[in-house]
């Protein structure tokens, strides 16, 4: 595609801009601000991806998985903000994922040890982990404070921050992942994948493109389980104090 | 009645504090072993919070609080909690039925609570066994109240706190309740603290009393000081100026 026939496609941000404007929804601004940042995100991405693959030095992939760890710890962590240090939970949340998943991958040698694979497979991993952080961590702390009277309650007759967090815990666990696993179920009936499409577009086997989007979905599903238990067992105990009272929730900044 | 028995819950100085706002201020005081001690003041006085204090869902500032003459920070949480009961006027209720809430105590130690011991709950509180499969969300204000109650009992504690267990209730379940608490303190010897809004109760039942006005101990003794307060305060308050 050449740059003439992608500034065509600014189409397509003209028609939300106007009908932003017709409608008085206020959007103008905000529509302009996304499509000017992605274009130079996904250029400079492109470049460095560039210059990364040509390299394919160790060190390069390490540093763009920990640029896209830093960026989505950033994006999430606002959520968890009442959550004593949740900055290092998300980091270490992250970490494991990341490390979990490309250990299986290289380990059983499902993809190849290059750069062309880890950093894309590293971005839908960390980027499905920082969306599902974001999920828990809604739900999580808004559980705790619609339940505190629950939590107290069994607190008072003898138990555990464990046994009393319990309810909130699970039902936010299975809240943040049912969305991956419902868009799992629906998903080449009501939509073809992002990335099983581009590679269609880019002339792949529709087959083999089909075969790395399975890849990539029983990764999510690994991703997913995985970030919101360990969020949710990283997070709960610094709720409670050593004489097991619960603490207040911070207000957020 | 001279009240020479040893301190159940003993209060050395407490003071705590929410927010920058001072709820127990310099408390010192005792509530007697073996024995029924109303608490009563207006509502904001500071019980419900004295309550959670004795039960270490929160800490004092500064003082110290002692059960059964060891400090309460000696105890191990969860022992703590079992050894004083606490019973609160919400009577929150955890989702799904009666037996579920009554085993709760002893689930969390990882035991079952029998069916027979908690039909013997449920009549204990003057409760129909029919209820014990019925959901929580069915029960009315006072069922719930009691099954809290029996809920509570379940730990077998050594101190119970109440905290307007019977306000809800009507005249005849708050009778057989109180005839419940009165049976509890005099045949198992279980410490009871109440906190109640009706002096008429606080007197029929209590052997001791406390007065808490504004987080400070008013006045503290026999029950019969509700009849004949020698506190200015307390006076006026028995006279229901303050609410």
């Amino acid at each position: 595609m050449s740059f003439l026939t992608l500034s065509l496609s600014l189409i397509f941000v003209l028609i939300p801009i106007l009908l932003s404007r017709t409608l008085n929804l206020g959007l103008e601004k905000d529509t302009i601000i996304a499509t000017v940042r992605s274009i130079i995100q996904l250029l400079a991405v492109g470049y460095i991806l560039t210059f990364v693959f040509e390299s394919e030095h160790y060190i390069y992939i390490i540093l763009m998985v920990l640029l896209m760890i830093g960026a989505a710890t950033q994006n999430a962590r606002k959520k968890g903000a009442s959550i004593q240090g949740i900055t290092w939970k998300l980091i270490s949340t992250f970490v494991f994922v990341e490390v979990l998943t490309q250990g299986i991958l290289l380990g059983f040698q499902i993809t190849p040890p290059t750069a062309q694979y880890i950093i894309p497979i590293s971005g839908m991993v960390v980027g499905n982990s920082m969306v599902l952080s974001i999920l828990f961590l809604n739900r999580f702390t808004s559980e705790i404070e619609a339940r505190q009277d629950e939590t107290e309650l069994i607190l008072s007759l003898g138990g555990t921050p464990k046994q009393a967090i319990h309810t909130s815990l699970i039902t936010s666990i299975k809240a943040s992942m049912i969305p991956t696993i419902e868009s799992q179920k629906t998903i080449g009936l009501v939509q073809l994948p992002g990335m099983m499409s581009g590679q269609i577009i880019a002339g792949a086997d529709p087959v083999q493109a089909v075969q790395f989007q399975l890849l990539i979905l029983f990764l999510l599903l690994t991703t997913a389980s995985v970030t919101s238990v360990m969020l949710g067992f990283l997070s709960y105990p610094t709720l409670f104090n050593k004489q097991m009272q619960m603490l207040k929730i911070r207000e957020e900044p | 009645m001279t009240l020479n028995s040893k301190a159940a819950l003993q209060f050395d100085h407490v003071t705590y504090s929410d927010k920058n706002l001072t709820i127990i201020k310099d408390i010192t005081g005792f509530f007697p072993s073996g024995r029924i001690t109303t608490l009563v003041g207006p509502s904001g006085a500071g019980k419900t919070t004295l309550f959670r204090l004795c039960n270490g869902l929160i800490s004092p500032d500064s003082g110290d609080i002692t059960v059964d003459g060891k400090a309460i920070n000696s105890y191990e949480p969860t022992e703590l909690r079992r050894t004083v009961g606490l019973a609160l006027q919400s009577a929150t209720m955890l989702s799904g039925t009666v037996m579920k809430n009554l085993s709760m105590p002893l689930t969390l130690k990882g035991e079952q609570l029998p069916e027979e011991e908690a039909k013997k709950l449920l009549e204990d509180v003057s409760l129909g066994e029919d209820i014990l499969y019925r959901n929580v969300k069915d029960l009315s204000g006072g069922q719930r109240q009691k099954v809290s109650i029996a809920r509570t009992l379940v730990n077998k504690p050594k101190i119970l706190l109440l905290d307007e267990i019977t306000s809800s209730l009507d005249r005849v379940s708050k009778q057989d309740v109180e005839e419940l608490i009165t049976k509890l303190n005099r045949d198992k010897s279980v410490t009871i603290v109440w906190i109640t809004h009706n002096l008429e109760q606080a007197l029929s039942i209590g052997d001791y009393t406390w007065v808490i006005m504004n987080g400070e101990l008013i006045e503290a003794g026999d029950s019969s000081l509700l009849n004949n307060p020698q506190n200015d305060i307390v006076r006026r308050f028995v006279k229901g100026e303050f609410e």
